[in-house]
């Protein structure tokens, strides 16, 4: 047996093989680039099963209930809150009686146990999170937790990854003068306060009349200010608030 | 009888292309070539590497707790073996590079199997900072890419330049090591029997046919990468170093790190060099190939580094002192000179600073027992030299309300043995299946050493004179 242990044909096996060896690294590592961003992990705009049928649409949009009446705690806590069955009894004990759809909600106030509602937005224990601040700050709901007023069954607006915490966080300047219009025809109301006055514009106005941040924000499609003119408005609230952007984006905000 | 005469030379006996193929080749094409010793060590190297495996095991499952690291020692025996190591690393790449660009036709027969260690201690240093990580399944973070964490990592930080520099290092030896291995791998193809082993050889040779192209591409490719390895043999210790020089710890910050590393590296790598050569010549009988010559230059090279080693201890002493810090002149008189660990500081300058000093002795640089004998202290003393540098200093810092006592833990132990034991598997099985000598290469040296005379295989051996 002489050198030639294979046929002429390997030379193409080798070819494909230098190429596979090139590429295929390439491929995978994009590949996993895309799937770690894609909604299959990020859950974003994917609904939720949940053990009653909940519409954000329906109470926030059409019966026009203010998020707070529910998320008591969002103004003063880490925590939003999640609404006990007496929140929801206090209006179904009244009406949708009957209703088969509120059978677990009428089961959980006799039983005396809480609904077990499926956690939509959740973030590592690693991560310290506080919705106070945000609202206090004047971030608008909508810009974080998408159009919730649309949602028939809740879903995630937005990644929750720290690249995208990280867009406001080092740049609070761009997310902060989205109210500016608001501000101006309510000019004794504090940002905490504009971003709940947003949704009555929005129910008075309809979305064919807002500002362009605001249509936006309604959209889920805001991604903070571009306008040179907005950016410095947002610098001026910065400097209002007292916000100390130099340090917003440092470890220890988020992972004490 | 012939010993004494052709002693000086890096062949000897009587020597023609096919003695060469045969002494090298049959150590992979004939397995009666290896006798039980070879098995026996193979169980130590195996049971070695069960024990590194269950250690990491262990240490994942309980976390670093397991380490005998502390605040403030929050560096112990994990970055100690670490840049031991890598240090150990350093001798191949030096053999295979910069001897082969100085045209050093010394490096030829020891140059493989040094290529073979630096590739395997390195893998044995890489473990540890990847489990010192803590969380070794998010170690792709150490890497800059553009992530979901919209983090980079931080570039000035030393850290991350020794990502890059043993990554790279990695890499470029193995790559190095494999292009060399090519036309040895055609060799072997051609003259194995068994068909398994002529088809993974063929594999591996990718087509090689010793044509003027081949040997023409494989020259280009061979030197590129050894200039691009040139460097990395300064620069991979270097970086290692400013790991320490660059942060304000009393004895870590000081300029002379950089080169005194470096030093230290080629110094350990040619100890673990000659450790592994002289059983290797003996048992396989490859004294006509690893002749006392190398040792004797290998020796001198042990020699040469070692006192810039030492020239390194001195400078440590003086600038604690010239420096005016106390805290630099408290660790060297309270923690080096004297304390709990003095003694490891004194057993350093012994094994690094004095037994190398017998290679100034003609007869004890060809002299098998010294030559294993100071092997093995200059060993035991560079891994001496890390633990002086890396635990002792942290233990006595800046606040004397945190000085805390390091202690190695039983894991810190058996991951050490546990290395020593995986590096040894890979050494025993590289022996077996890959040419531990570079067969062309020494063919090469041959035909240059035989007067440039034109000689064919089957010719009558022509004694080397």
């Amino acid at each position: 047996m002489g050198s030639q242990v294979f046929k002429p044909n390997a030379n193409s096996i080798a070819h494909m093989a230098i190429i596979g060896i090139a590429v295929g690294p390439l491929t995978i590592g994009l590949a996993l680039a895309a799937l770690s961003r894609s909604p299959a992990n990020t859950k974003v705009n994917i609904a939720k099963n949940q053990p009653v049928p909940f519409s954000h649409q329906h109470h926030n949009w059409e019966l026009g209930i203010d998020c707070r009446y529910c998320h008591t705690s969002v103004e003063k806590s880490s925590f939003a809150g999640i609404p006990s069955t007496e929140t929801c009894m206090s209006c179904h004990s009244q009406i949708w009686t009957n209703s088969p759809l509120l059978e677990p909600v009428r089961q959980s106030y006799e039983t005396n146990t809480p609904i077990k509602w499926n956690k939509v937005n959740k973030l590592p224990d690693f991560v310290y999170f506080n919705h106070s601040i945000h609202i206090n700050r004047g971030l608008q709901c909508n810009i974080c937790h998408g159009s919730m007023q649309d949602e028939h069954i809740t879903m995630k607006g937005n990644s929750f990854q720290m690249a995208w915490c990280l867009q406001c966080h080092r740049a609070p300047e761009r997310y902060l003068a989205w109210n500016k219009d608001l501000k101006k025809e309510y000019p004794g109301l504090t940002p905490r306060e504009l971003v709940f006055k947003y949704y009555w514009k929005l129910q008075k106005e309809g979305k064919g009349n807002l500002s362009q941040s605001e249509t936006q924000i309604a959209n889920n499609t805001y991604n903070g200010e571009e306008s040179p003119k907005d950016v410095e408005d947002g610098k001026a609230i910065i400097k209002e608030l007292g916000i100390k952007p130099q340090q917003l984006a440092d470890c220890t905000v988020c992972h004490r | 009888m012939a010993d004494s005469r052709i002693n000086d030379l890096l062949i000897t006996g009587d020597q023609n292309y096919a003695t060469i193929d045969h002494s090298v080749g049959r150590l992979v094409l004939d397995s009666k070539a290896h006798s039980i010793a070879w098995f026996k060590w193979l169980i130590v190297g195996v049971m070695g590497s069960g024990l590194l495996m269950v250690s990491i095991a262990w240490l994942i499952f309980q976390g670093t707790g397991t380490w005998g690291n502390n605040i403030p020692a929050a560096w112990g025996f994990d970055i100690v073996n670490f840049v031991w190591w890598i240090g150990i690393g350093h001798a191949g790449t030096l053999i295979s590079a910069i001897l082969l660009l100085l045209r050093q036709q010394w490096r030829n027969s020891i140059n493989r199997f040094s290529e073979a260690m630096t590739i395997f201690a390195v893998m044995c240093a890489g473990l540890y900072p990847l489990l010192h990580t803590g969380r070794p399944w998010n170690d792709y973070w150490l890497f800059p890419y553009p992530n979901i964490l919209g983090m980079w990592p931080q570039f000035r930080s030393p850290l991350l330049w020794d990502v890059f520099a043993v990554s790279t290092y990695f890499s470029v030896s193995l790559v190095f090591w494999f292009v060399g291995l090519v036309p040895d791998f055609a060799t072997l193809r051609d003259k194995a029997t068994n068909r398994y082993a002529k088809l993974i050889f063929a594999l591996l040779a990718m087509g090689w046919r010793g044509s003027a192209k081949h040997w023409h591409r494989y020259e280009q490719m061979y030197y590129i990468l050894a200039g691009i390895s040139a460097p990395l043999v300064l620069s991979v210790h270097s970086i290692v170093s400013f790991d320490f020089a660059i942060s304000i710890v009393p004895g870590w910050n000081v300029t002379v790190f950089p080169p005194y590393f470096v030093a230290g590296a080629v110094f350990a790598g040619f100890a673990m060099v000659i450790i592994w050569g002289i059983p290797l010549r003996k048992y396989y009988k490859l004294e006509h190939l690893i002749t006392n010559r190398h040792m004797d230059w290998m020796a001198k090279i042990l020699l040469a580094t070692g006192l810039i080693v030492f020239y390194g201890y001195f400078l440590e002493v003086f600038y604690s002192w010239y420096s005016g810090n106390s805290y630099e002149f408290k660790l060297l008189m309270k923690t080096r000179f004297d304390g709990m660990y003095a003694k490891f500081y004194w057993a350093l300058i012994f094994c690094n600073g004095l037994c190398p000093q017998i290679f100034w002795w003609n007869k004890a640089r060809t002299s098998t027992f010294w030559l294993i004998f100071v092997s093995i202290m200059v060993s035991i003393g560079m891994w001496l030299e890390r633990f002086v540098i890396i635990p002792m200093s942290l233990t006595n810092n800046y606040l004397p309300s945190s000085d805390k006592p390091y202690y190695p833990s039983f894991w810190d132990l058996a991951m050490f043995a546990g290395t020593l034991g995986f590096f040894t598997m890979l050494m025993i099985l590289f022996i077996r299946f890959l040419p531990t000598i570079n067969i062309f290469e020494v063919k090469d040296l041959l035909f240059k050493m035989k007067g440039k005379k034109e000689f064919v295989e089957g010719q009558e051996p022509v004694e080397v004179a």
